[in-house]
């Protein structure tokens, strides 16, 4: 679901091994990049009826914000996402995880656009979450954290804008978890974004969606060094569970054709089965890759946080079981595209919310893709997926006057 | 579209041009490539919508930064409000979809106007095809095998003009057009026009 780990080697052969990788738990806290903090002044109202007075948003920017402050596109990251979007990841030292879209003459074009991105609520490289350190104990708030919502994320986000000085967004774009943050931007702050590119996501999470995060869960908390989630105090770690959760999530963001043109039921380094249960074949090593790859850059309580945040959106359940009245009244222009091999956010989610938004009588775009890739296609190497949002941001911009 | 791309088909897309007002509410059903949408937004500065059903013609559609969905006309108009648009056209595709007159209640309920565009089947070429060879008809305008066709209901002008009585349609506008793009009599009776018209445009509005 992120660009980090994606299956290419190339990718990995590409990452920095210099040894100036950063602490995790310092990038939780003391983030190298901006953050914007907020006091009591600026409480954070959660979904849960906690109220946040002491929290901070970590963010990136790339490109200048004009005059006018009406080039501004924010964009939301997926599940285990984070701020560096187009630029180094510090934890990792890897690239950023949408480069291919994002960037100088890219389809959202750093040259022309204020590109911002920030960590979500709950999140674990410098936003406020369970891996942060609770100001009021000095330690970090671990399960005491309250819950997070998509509405949540999106009121940070909204703070961090308002704080920039940006009245409306030009443009709010994400794929899977970043798309329920934009359609959940479109419904809660109609006029603040003109337009909305949600990919690859739902106006809900479906029960096969939540069944696959609680297993992952589930992994996490079964793991003796998770500690009841006081892993951080006790100086333990749960990468074993957090690692398998990863990798049962991984599958679900590929295909059976990905996996199959990638791996087929090739062996790793052997020419014969071992009879054992090491990792022969080369899809299970790669797995094993993904999950160990993963425990080293991400909090296992953030996990659960994030996973659960996905699983209590229901866009539609927050306007009386109707989507369209989410939209009603909107002036946004909406794209929406989903991708052919895509089983975790099928096309019939993104049908349901082009028929809601058709409903409402707001101007929409939708498209389906062709792609063996899955999921994770989104974030992946697609023309297609460039020449639809190079030509919906070329025509808002010209409708907005940018 | 389910038509050729020849030159007929292009003066056929400036007559319904032509019958749209200006700054009005447009959903092209329908929309190929998005030549009639461009077309609309260019010269009638009009608020632009499409659907299509192909996968590619959606894409270029919106790459073009035209406001278009992928979606099925016989399914997807439902979704619709009332009154959502000034005007629903159907250029060229009513041949293909499974139930005319559904598409054609819907459009007028959705639409306070409704344009539909469509080839004549009792153009005298065609029943010469059907008289003299026994064949179906294939011509430069449609130039289908009756295989591998994706226009399933084919109607002449004046069956057009019978199914726009059963719907309770109000004809505000007809036109019929010859092989070479050129109007024919504005005052010929239905009979001719169904022998002489290659296609038709009607502007519609609910009875």
């Amino acid at each position: 679901m992120d660009r980090q780990d994606k299956y290419s080697v190339d990718a990995d052969e590409m990452s920095d091994s210099s040894p100036s990788l950063a602490d995790p738990q310092k990038e939780a806290n003391e983030p190298s990049s901006p953050v914007a903090r907020f006091g009591p002044d600026t409480p954070l109202l959660m979904d849960c009826g906690v109220v946040l007075n002491r929290w901070q948003i970590a963010y990136q920017t790339y490109g200048e914000l004009n005059a006018a402050k009406s080039n501004a596109i924010l964009v939301c990251h997926a599940l285990t996402g984070d701020q560096y979007v187009a630029s180094r990841n510090p934890i990792t030292g890897k690239g950023g995880w949408w480069t291919s879209m994002i960037g100088p003459g890219k389809p959202i074009d750093t040259d022309r656009f204020f590109v911002i991105c920030a960590n979500v609520i709950g999140g674990c490289t410098g936003t406020t979450g369970p891996a942060s350190l609770n100001p009021e104990t000095r330690k970090p708030w671990g399960l005491s954290f309250p819950v997070v919502t998509i509405r949540d994320m999106v009121r940070a986000q909204a703070a961090l804008v308002d704080s920039l000085g940006i009245e409306t967004l030009f443009c709010v774009a994400g794929g899977s978890m970043g798309g329920m943050q934009v359609l959940q931007w479109a419904a809660s702050y109609p006029t603040r974004v003109f337009s909305a590119l949600p990919l690859a996501t739902g106006a809900k999470h479906s029960a096969q969606n939540i069944a696959f995060h609680e297993v992952g869960r589930q992994a996490v908390m079964a793991d003796p060094d998770w500690r009841q989630g006081r892993y951080l105090e006790e100086g333990t770690r749960p990468a074993k569970g957090l690692s398998v959760a990863r990798m049962g999530a991984h599958i679900t963001y590929l295909s059976e054709q990905a996996l199959h043109r990638k791996f087929g039921r090739k062996l790793q380094d052997r020419e014969a089965p071992t009879f054992s249960f090491d990792a022969d074949f080369q899809v299970e090593s790669y797995l094993r890759h993904q999950g160990l790859s993963f425990v080293e850059r991400f909090d296992a309580n953030s996990y659960l946080y994030v996973t659960r945040a996905m699983d209590y959106f229901d866009l539609a359940d927050d306007h009386d079981g109707v989507l369209a009245r989410a939209f009603t009244g909107t002036k946004t222009r909406f794209c929406v595209a989903s991708f052919t091999s895509d089983w975790l956010f099928p096309t019939a989610d993104s049908r349901a919310i082009v028929h809601a938004l058709n409903a409402a009588g707001a101007s929409v775009s939708f498209v389906e893709l062709e792609s063996d890739k899955g999921h994770d296609a989104f974030l992946l190497e697609e023309p297609n997926l460039f020449a639809t949002t190079r030509g919906f941001i070329g025509a808002a911009a010209r409708a907005r006057g940018i | 579209m389910a038509l050729s791309d020849n030159n007929t088909n292009r003066i056929d897309l400036k007559l319904v041009a032509e019958m749209v007002q200006p700054h009005t509410r447009v959903l092209d059903v329908g929309c190929g490539d998005g030549a009639l949408l461009a077309l609309l937004a260019e010269t009638r500065d009009v608020d632009a919508r499409g659907i299509e059903l192909s996968r590619e013609g959606v894409a270029d559609c919106v790459a073009r930064g035209l406001s278009v969905i992928q979606g099925d006309a016989d399914t997807d108009l439902a979704d619709y409000p009332d009154d959502s648009f000034d005007y629903v056209i159907l250029s060229q595709t009513i041949q293909a979809t499974r139930n005319p007159r559904l598409v054609l209640e819907q459009m007028l309920r959705i639409g306070r106007h409704a344009i539909v565009s469509f080839p004549n089947f009792g153009h005298w070429r065609m029943r010469g095809q059907v008289f003299f060879q026994g064949r179906m008809p294939v011509t430069d305008a449609l130039p289908y095998s009756w295989w591998d066709t994706p226009n399933i209901h084919f109607c002449t002008i004046r069956d057009f003009v019978a199914l726009c009585d059963v719907v309770g349609a109000k004809k505000e506008r007809a036109v019929a057009l010859d092989a070479a793009g050129g109007k024919v009599g504005v005052n010929a009776p239905w009979w001719f026009w169904n022998l002489f018209g290659a296609q038709a445009v009607f502007l519609l509005k609910r009875g």
